[in-house]
């Protein structure tokens, strides 16, 4: 059983503090209260009571040594506990640097928006050499087919497009229906109930069905290529392909991109059909409009144009999230944690990015009147 | 009161399906010593440490730690959570945490109660003592070279003041002057704190500068176990070949 540690003042030399009992650290917090309160002209301290002592304990002895402005040598000790308490003080004096300065509040709060303003800028800068260096690779590679990593582009495919297709039908056949009702509620007060295809079919075309298909696969797709890529870079898998010779470029990021590039407009134009089958099956059912009525409706309003104004930002999307994706992958610095937090990142800045890039088309299309 | 015996290990068995690592292998490490393990690879010697610790139950045999028995029993590890450190290979730290908060962790599971300056302070001395300086307490594991990660680690598996240390493979991965600097480090620090040391190895400069006994580890039990100079002279291929290589001789003319 550990022995209670105690301090007391020699009733004989008032000047002489006794230390005996254990000073491990069990006891610490006990202790350091009532060696804190040891006050008074204290001229030397007899610690060959002491039982038993580790490094909390020694620490806690060369504290108090130093307070008492006392050298560590004038301590009483028994021979087996001076090589730690020797060595405890060493390693105590060794560099006493004091804390750092913390800065005041306001000027961190100051730094911190200059900083995000900062990275923001270097992060842009990035993203556009990003995508020369993509382009580059794309144009170096594209008079060598022998080169063009063929298989690794339809593993690709089929991961961010095949397998995405059922949720991409499913939301959007949901969203479809959802803003049938929605338009059938304001229009109906209008008598306007017809009026519900024109909405489906104008925000499907233009606007949902790719942009729904692109969020998802800025969820899905984006996080994805970055665990991928960031996983590689941490076992330095990236640095063993470049000594041998070979290009991370050609051989990760483009395939990713060029399956994105082919898969997204897929996966857009399936959006379409299937949220205008969400809004038919509620028109059908709960509006009282009949499916011929709707299609004929449909091909009465609906020119190509519309189709077109949706499907060219397709590409687009694709380049954004296959890009961001992969260079935060290669941002990847070493820990587990890293890979986690730029995952989030990249899925935070694809789905940022696919909206502003989707309200500025939608400015531009609405002012050059398509 | 106190055993003079620190681990006491009989007829350890390990197997893994059909594979059997250990049999009828005995040891006994004794008070404030430093042992060194030895043995080929895939001999089992992080198997042999892993069971000490508990950290997989063995098929057979009895493992004693200063008279604790450890096996499967709820709450037999307890007094050797408490009363070890461990040191992995890479130094396991964890990446997510600063060195600081990684010496920390142990005092905060084990002290839940100690005031955070004072856990702060604790945590501290124990970097010190390890022969980090103190800008080192605020960076990530990934910001360190492979020898201060080794450091921290070891401040870590110090943090409790453990009467009994586990090293696994401590000098594996550093240059020879690193090495031969955490050598002298920890028998300095066996010494000061009094530390009963299992010291998996397979540098043989650490042997010979700072084991007190060598264990061998072959064939599934200890093939011998003794001071250097009576290892040496053990008649098995092995041992031979592994003391009396062109390595072995290099490292012996270092130290006499």
């Amino acid at each position: 059983m550990p022995e209670t540690p105690v301090i007391e003042t020699d009733s004989e030399h008032p000047g002489c503090v006794r230390l005996s009992g254990d000073w491990i650290v069990d006891r610490i917090a006990d202790l350091q209260a009532r060696v804190d309160q040891l006050r008074g002209p204290v001229e030397a301290l007899d610690a060959r009571g002491i039982e038993r002592i580790d490094a909390a304990g020694a620490w806690l002895l060369v504290r108090l040594a130093q307070r008492l402005e006392m050298d560590v040598s004038a301590i009483e000790l028994e021979g087996e506990h001076r090589a730690l308490v020797d060595t405890v003080a060493r390693a105590e004096q060794h560099e006493q640097v004091g804390d750092t300065v913390r800065e005041p509040g306001w000027r961190r709060f100051f730094g911190a928006i200059g900083k995000l303003i900062t990275d923001g800028g270097s992060h842009f800068v990035k993203l556009s050499g990003f995508l020369g260096l993509s382009l580059a690779a794309l144009v170096r590679i594209a008079p060598r087919p022998r080169q063009w990593p063929v298989t690794a582009t339809i593993h690709h495919m089929q991961q961010t497009g095949l397998n995405a297709l059922p949720l991409v039908a499913l939301l959007s056949f949901l969203v479809g229906a959802v803003v049938a009702f929605l338009g059938a509620t304001v229009l109906r007060d209008f008598g306007a109930e017809l009026f519900v295809v024109d909405l489906i079919t104008f925000a499907f075309l233009r606007e949902f069905g790719v942009l729904l298909t692109a969020i998802l696969l800025a969820g899905r797709t984006a996080s994805a290529f970055t665990a991928q890529i960031g996983t590689m870079k941490s076992r330095e898998e990236i640095d063993a392909i470049r000594t041998l010779g070979l290009d991370p470029v050609v051989l990760l990021v483009l395939p990713r991109l060029v399956a994105l590039l082919i898969m997204l407009p897929v996966l857009a134009v399936a959006a379409m059909v299937a949220g205008m089958l969400g809004g038919l099956t509620v028109s059908v059912t709960s509006l009282g409009i009949p499916a011929e009525l709707f299609l004929s409706r449909v091909e009465e309003t609906i020119t190509l144009r519309h189709y077109l104004v949706g499907l060219i930002k397709a590409p687009l999307f694709a380049m954004v999230i296959a890009l961001v994706g992969c260079l935060e992958g290669f941002k990847v610095a070493g820990t587990a944690q890293s890979v986690g937090e730029r995952t989030t990142s990249a899925v935070v800045q694809c789905i940022s990015l696919v909206i502003i890039i989707d309200a500025l088309a939608a400015l531009f299309f609405m002012e050059i009147g398509w | 009161m106190v055993s003079e015996i620190a681990i006491s290990i009989a007829g350890l068995k390990n197997q893994f399906g059909l594979q059997v690592v250990h049999e009828h292998l005995d040891l006994e490490v004794a008070r404030g010593e430093i042992l060194g393990v030895v043995g080929g690879s895939g001999t089992g010697k992080s198997v042999l440490m892993r069971a000490i610790l508990g950290l997989r139950p063995p098929q057979a045999g009895r493992i004693e730690v200063f008279g604790h028995r450890v096996d499967e029993r709820a709450g037999s590890r307890d007094w050797l959570r408490r009363h070890s450190g461990v040191l992995f290979q890479d130094g396991a730290l964890f990446s997510s945490l600063t060195v600081q908060e990684n010496v920390e962790v142990p005092l905060k599971a084990h002290f839940p109660d100690l005031s955070h300056s004072l856990r702060r302070e604790l945590a501290l001395l124990k970097i010190r003592l390890v022969g980090l300086s103190d800008e080192a307490a605020p960076k990530l594991p990934a910001e360190l070279s492979g020898g201060m990660r080794k450091r921290a680690g070891l401040a870590r598996a110090l943090a409790l003041d453990p009467e009994l240390l586990f090293l696994d493979e401590p000098t594996a991965g550093l240059d020879p002057i690193g090495a031969a600097a955490f050598d002298q480090l920890l028998a300095t620090l066996s010494k000061a704190l009094g530390l009963t040391v299992f010291l998996i190895t397979h540098d043989l400069d650490t042997l010979y500068s700072i084991c007190d006994r060598v264990a061998v580890i072959g064939e599934g039990r200890i093939l011998t176990v003794g001071p250097l100079d009576e290892v040496e002279t053990f008649d098995h291929p092995w041992v031979q070949d592994y003391f009396h290589g062109p390595r072995a001789r290099a490292a012996r003319k270092g130290t006499t």
